[in-house]
């Protein structure tokens, strides 16, 4: 058995060592908000924070978890009690098929809670390892933007 | 030549030992006399005079690209391109056992840049190493390997270099210690290191290794005073926190650094039989993706031919996967590896299955004493250019504490190699994160 | 464990199945009906569409589904604006062969037109009837009731709700064509209702197919070779099997499954069996160019069109152009998944398919069941863009699931498993040549492309990946050609503009050396490329503005306002020309010439030494006849563009002669935030009373238009072969 911090919940897990997050997220814990998408480290999908920091999920074997913090958009809010970039992205329509936008969401808040008045240069820069096919990009842009103001910070415009 | 690189402990430069330096000159007064004279003499340039700045309309096409050839060839934009920076417009920090150089602005820009220099003066960098002027320029800037090109080739690459967007900008200030900021200090510089040898230009591949590409200023270990240790060339050397392998005899590789190999890995980034290329070795090869094929394969050749002697050409290196052992020895290890790893590197993964990528064991940076370069890519992945397909890789350095990336490392050496384990890793990741920035 | 059981799972949507008794009570039974608009004729009963029970709780019934296009919403949004309650109280099924008519699959953009207006209208009859009933009990006359918010008003205060006056008479009656849609009090449609999927999903708790837990379930992963053509070698499955947590190796011919309680035992057994190597099954693939090979095989000539008008006078400028295009993938970012039950001799599939209709009919052949057992339930996946891999997981998880009765399995493809297996938008060349007569407009027009198919959905197990791999196999399907209006490589090749001595040619290659099938806008997006950036060069050598040139061929009212719309919010007219590296382009289609339209203008900076293009601006034009949710429109719009800038700019599948080379996402790289344009723009025009027009393919070809010509008027060098990467640019700059 393995213990794991998640969102904020010590949990105790019944899976090898070498379990990559993302299905002790999702098999044992019934948290369905990171996805597989590749599990390769190339589309984000999957990325949750952890020492809030962002990572892709899918390749983090739980036995590197003992004793670091790891949340997921589950403990970012509910449908009703969302949190700032939920709420945004709610208020921005930001998503289509909305299967990449858990892991856009928790890409972004790793970001606004580290500098919550990024250029948004640096903006894109940042959302850059999070692959979205159907083109939602300008919405997910939008309520980043949205939320950052919401956090008391702001996009600001560069020279772009 | 040297023994085999990975007995011996490659150490990253350290600061030079003042105080001998000191001694001498203290217990020397008489040559401290004729040192000072000799360097008033050589050490004073004249400034040439700066030309209205050249019509980009006046260069020849045809010598311009091929200029822009040569700008590939020498790198010239990867030095003198700052992070978020406009090409060639300078600012680069170069970390030198000696300080902080900041590189210089070569865009025609006629107030920063070299907008108003005159292909005289161009030629004079190149060659010693000498700004417009006449004050010296450091050799970060390698112009002990400039020195070689041809005076049509500096001639194309003034086309080159003129017809650039000219761009505004002032190179931050040089953080030196001293006595180095003081220029007229590399006139003796100069007068010791600089060999202006020529090469001729038909072998084409030394031409271009010796010369503009200059192979060795990452590759060659160099003195104290920064010079190139011209009878150890291509031991191997630290640039950036990165160990450039040895490209002689003392190659480390597992497999023989043939031609075709070696053409491979500097035209795509990757050899089917090596690895791919990372770090400051990633950004040559995106330089040289677009030169001519055949100066790739001259390069190639040229090299193929200095590794000939390694063990690795003479049948003398056997790859090897100990995973049982290894699995025992590391367990930890073992364990991050089957989790993060082995989604790509194990042999049923995709990219070893369906395309054929080589073995982790079968690249060059396992085997060399250093764990740098290995623990580099896994703290912060590397990936092409935006836009372009080629071999890519995640970070790591969020998902591991330095512990377990140490184990890592340690799993590794232990798996795909049967040299000693590496020492002091938990350092060497601190270092790394340090070196990498975030 | 949020895992629903088994029965919770069955229930989804509120119905427990029974498969032995019911028959054909709930499953639903096309009958023929004409002058019934959108599918209304071809299931003409109003409770195949709408059942109200007695709560006054309305089930609303579509074969159509959700594929991230925000269909459940507009349908909801139509139905709660015609039955006059609020979206909340609207249940929608979507997509199930157990309860919902069958409307094929969710193509071509058919969604609103065919069940949109099928639930507008049946709506419009259900409303009758209640208006009617309520009238009866109230002994009053019809135009003294009124419905609002599930409750019927008459006078004197008398109400009652839906629930009670929908018990008082039945739905299975036959829709009238002559309804009328309501006409006062407020509107839903044409207001932008929140997506009711949206706040599931940007709070984690969305049930995707992927999501699917049930008790007892396994977790399978499918093995083959690396893409299609290629087989796995012969492997160690005995030592696979005794992997740990490994409950099951399925092998049937050749197709292969393992199946664990846990996925990552799935997972490591799947590598395991990978590692064995694998070989080349089919013939050796092309060594040459795809566009190459697909001009130069023999073909099938189907005419397109054909417009009389004299022939082009001897003095006239004569244009020629060839465009292609590589082959492109779908690229989910979800790999596909199913989940699959066999119990006591019927089978379920819960399924992203497109289509469940056809997929159930292929199932039951690949099967051997009768059709009736066999039932297929769509859950939304991840955005599919057409035929990607997820028919072929369900027939996988079908396969898996019938080697183990009574246990749900859950059949994930990996990410290289979509790469190498999804069917691929074919590679395709256009010819075009036209002729300029001296007033500067076009007197001859001749469009040939040549093309794969466009379709390559499964109607039969042979169209299913597992159908080669069983022992014997079924017969592959055919490939055939679309006809039109619709078209496949022809779609969208008949130009809209009014061109005289006009004709085309589709060139039918059946032959595909890769496995192709239907990408989102189909042929559009090549022949629309085509036909623009063909316009552009006409223009230029009739020496007058692209916009201009175009309005001088466009008769259509509704075509020229959404040109001048684009055009005029652009600030087309003040475009400042001549500008080194930066350049202007236009492009516009009706997509099928049946669908929405669309134009659009765009902005870009080229940067020359890398040949990079920086989208700075894009501003949009869209008509969708009346405009159900006009941000939902513009969702679609803004993302085409994105998607269609991703493919027109970067992407290209590869192989060499023995597989694809293109197995995962730094192989086959796809846009990133940092080269997403700067702004986009969408204008809607709305026009209430017309039939909803599908949206979703409606920009990809106008994008790519627009951007080649951008390019073009940048450089002053067109480029015509897709994709407009920046090594071509740059290439064309030194030229």
């Amino acid at each position: 058995m393995i213990s794991l911090s998640v969102n904020g919940v010590a949990q105790s897990i019944d899976a090898d060592p070498d379990t990559p997050l993302l299905y002790v997220l999702r098999d044992e814990l019934g948290l369905h908000g990171a996805k597989f998408g590749c599990g390769l480290g190339q589309c984000g999908s999957c990325t949750v924070l952890v020492d809030d920091r962002p990572t892709f999920s899918c390749l983090l074997p739980i036995a590197a978890l003992a004793g670091r913090k790891v949340r997921t958009i589950e403990g970012l809010g509910t449908p009703d009690r969302p949190g700032a970039l939920a709420a945004a992205f709610d208020v921005e329509q930001a998503a289509q098929c909305g299967y990449c936008i858990a892991g856009m969401i928790m890409r972004a808040q790793a970001l606004l809670e580290r500098n919550n008045r990024p250029t948004e240069a640096e903006l894109r820069t940042y959302l850059a390892p999070n692959l979205c096919r159907c083109g939602t990009h300008m919405r997910i842009l939008r309520a980043v933007r949205r939320a950052a103001a919401a956090m008391g910070g702001g996009v600001q415009e560069s020279s772009r | 030549m040297l023994a085999d690189a990975t007995s011996a402990t490659p150490e990253q430069p350290t600061e030079p030992n003042l105080t001998r330096g000191g001694w001498l000159l203290a217990g020397s007064a008489l040559g401290l006399i004729a040192i000072s004279v000799a360097v008033v003499v050589l050490a004073w340039k004249p400034a040439l005079t700066p030309v209205p700045p050249v019509a980009a309309a006046s260069f020849d096409r045809a010598t311009v690209l091929h200029g822009e050839t040569l700008a590939r060839l020498g790198n010239c934009r990867t030095c003198h391109t700052a992070a978020a920076g406009r090409p060639f417009a300078g600012g680069k920090a170069v970390h030198t056992p000696f300080g902080t150089i900041f590189s210089t602005n070569i865009t025609p820009d006629p107030a920063t840049g070299i907008g108003r220099w005159s292909l005289e003066a161009f030629m004079r960098a190149m060659r010693e190493g000498v700004s417009r002027d006449g004050s010296f320029l450091y050799p970060a800037f390698p112009y002990d390997h400039f020195t070689r090109v041809t005076d049509r080739d500096l001639a194309a690459l003034y086309a080159f270099l003129m017809t650039r967007p000219p761009v505004p900008t002032q190179a931050a200030e040089n953080q030196l210690a001293w006595p180095y900021g003081y220029r007229p200090l590399l006139a003796g510089w100069s007068l010791l290191y600089l060999h202006k040898d020529a090469v001729d230009e038909t072998d084409r591949g030394r031409y271009l290794a010796e010369g503009l590409a200059h192979c060795g200023a990452c590759h060659t270990p160099r003195n104290r005073w920064g010079a190139e240790v011209v009878d150890r060339a291509y031991d191997g050397a630290w640039i950036d926190g990165w160990y450039a392998p040895p490209l002689n005899a003392g190659s480390p590789a597992v497999h023989p650094w043939t031609e075709e190999m070696l053409f491979a890995y500097l035209r795509t980034g990757l050899s089917p039989m090596h690895a791919a290329a990372a770090g400051p070795m990633a950004e040559v090869i995106r330089e040289l993706s677009g030169v001519p094929e055949s100066d790739v394969r001259a390069l190639a050749a040229y090299f193929a031919a200095l590794m000939a002697d390694a063990p690795a050409a003479k049948g003398g290196k056997m790859a090897t996967d100990k995973q049982s052992e290894a699995d025992r020895m590391h367990p930890e290890g073992a364990t991050l590896f089957a989790g993060a790893c082995a989604s790509c590197h194990e042999a049923g993964a995709p990219m070893m299955m369906q395309q054929g990528r080589p073995s982790l064991g079968w690249g060059t940076s396992l085997h060399v004493a250093a764990a740098h370069d290995t623990l580099h890519v896994i703290v912060q992945g590397f990936a092409p250019p935006v836009g372009r397909a080629g071999p890519s890789m995640p970070a790591f350095g969020n998902d591991f504490t330095d512990r377990q990336l140490a184990e890592i490392a340690a799993y590794l050496r232990a798996r795909y190699t049967d040299l000693p384990p590496w020492p002091n890793l938990e350092q060497v990741v601190s270092d790394v994160r340090k070196e990498g920035g975030e | 464990m949020n895992g629903l059981t088994r029965r919770s799972l069955l229930a989804k949507g509120g119905l427990v199945v029974v498969f032995a008794s019911s028959g054909a009570a709930w499953a639903q039974e096309p009958e023929e009906a004409a002058n019934l608009p959108g599918d209304l004729d071809k299931y003409p009963f109003l409770d195949s569409w709408i059942r109200i029970d007695t709560t006054g709780r309305i089930t609303v019934f579509t074969g159509k589904a959700e594929l991230g296009q925000g269909l459940r919403t507009a349908l909801i949004q139509i139905a709660a604006d015609e039955l006059e309650v609020s979206p909340a109280s609207i249940d929608l099924i979507m997509a199930d062969t157990g309860r919902t008519p069958d409307e094929g699959v969710t193509a071509g953009s058919h969604s609103m037109q065919n069940s949109g207006m099928a639930i507008l209208n049946a709506a419009a009859n259900v409303r009758a009837l209640l208006t009617d009933a309520a009238a009866w009990r109230f002994a009053s006359s019809i135009d003294q009731i009124e419905l609002q918010d599930g409750t019927a008003y008459g006078p004197g205060g008398r109400r009652l709700g839906y629930g009670d006056l929908a018990a008082g008479f039945s739905l299975h009656v036959m829709a009238k064509p002559d309804v009328p849609r309501r006409s006062k009090g407020r509107r839903l449609i044409g207001e932008s209702v929140p997506r009711v999927d949206i706040p599931a999903k940007v709070n984690g708790g969305s049930a995707y197919v992927q999501d699917i837990r049930a008790a007892n379930m396994l977790h399978a992963r499918v093995v083959r070779g690396p893409s299609d053509g290629t087989q796995l070698k012969p492997a160690d499955i005995d030592a696979v099997a005794k992997m740990p947590g490994i409950e099951k190796v399925v092998r049937e011919g050749r197709f292969m499954a393992v199946l664990a309680a846990k996925e990552w035992h799935a997972v490591k057994a799947l590598r395991r069996l990978q590692a064995a190597g694998w070989e080349r099954r089919d013939s050796s693939l092309p060594s040459a160019d795809l566009c190459d090979v697909i001009r130069q095989s023999p073909v099938r000539d189907n005419p397109i069109f054909n417009y009389p008008g004299p022939s082009a006078p001897a003095d006239a400028r004569i244009v020629k152009a060839r465009y292609s295009r590589p082959a492109l993938m779908h690229g989910s970012i979800g790999p596909s998944c199913a989940v699959a039950l066999w119990e006591n001799g019927n089978l379920i599939v819960w399924t992203h398919s497109q289509g469940v209709s056809p997929l159930r009919k292929s199932l039951a052949e690949l099967v051997r069941l009768p059709l009736e057992k066999v039932r297929c339930i769509h859950v939304e996946g991840s955005g599919c863009y057409g035929h990607n891999g997820a028919d072929d997981v369900a027939a996988d998880a079908a396969l898996a699931a019938r080697a183990v009765p009574g246990r749900p399995v859950r059949m994930q493809w990996m990410r290289e498993q979509e790469h190498g297996w999804e069917p691929l938008g074919s590679a395709m060349v256009v010819e075009l040549h036209g002729a300029l007569g001296r007033d500067g407009r076009i007197v001859g027009w001749r469009h040939d492309v040549w093309s794969n198919a466009h379709n390559g959905r499964p109607v039969s197990a042979g169209g299913l990946l597992a159908g080669a791999e069983l022992e014997p196999p079924f017969a592959p399907q055919k490939p055939q050609p679309i006809p039109m209006p619709e078209g496949g490589g022809d779609r969208n090749a008949n130009p809209i503009y009014a061109l005289p001595n006009a004709s085309g040619t589709h060139h039918f290659v059946e032959r595909a050396p890769l496995r192709v099938s239907a990408l989102r806008s189909l042929g559009a997006h090549m022949n629309v490329f085509a036909i623009e950036s063909f316009m552009d060069e006409m223009a230029h050598a009739a020496n007058a503005d692209p916009v201009d040139f175009r309005l001088i061929h466009l008769q259509d009212s509704r075509a020229r306002e959404v040109v001048e719309t684009a055009a005029n919010r652009f600030g087309w007219k003040r475009r400042v020309k001549g500008r080194p590296g930066r350049g202007y382009g236009f492009g516009f289609a009706r997509y099928k010439n049946l669908g929405a339209y669309c134009a659009l203008a765009m902005e870009v900076t080229i940067e020359p030494d890398g040949g990079t293009v920086d989208v700075r601006r894009v501003v949009a034009a869209v008509d969708s006849g009346e405009a159900v949710s006009p941000d939902g429109i513009r969702n679609q719009i803004e993302g085409a563009i994105v998607q269609s800038l991703s493919w027109t700019q970067m992407e290209a599948v590869t192989f060499d002669t023995s597989h694809r080379t293109s197995f995962d996402w730094s192989a086959y790289p796809i846009m990133r935030f940092p080269s997403v344009p700067a702004s986009i723009e969408v204008d809607v025009i709305d026009r209430p009373g017309e039939p909803f027009l599908g949206t979703g393919e409606a920009g990809q070809g106008p994008a790519a238009a627009a951007l080649a010509n951008a390019i073009a008027d940048a450089i002053g060098h067109r480029l015509r072969d897709m994709p407009l990467t920046s090594e071509r640019i740059k290439a064309a700059l030194r030229s």
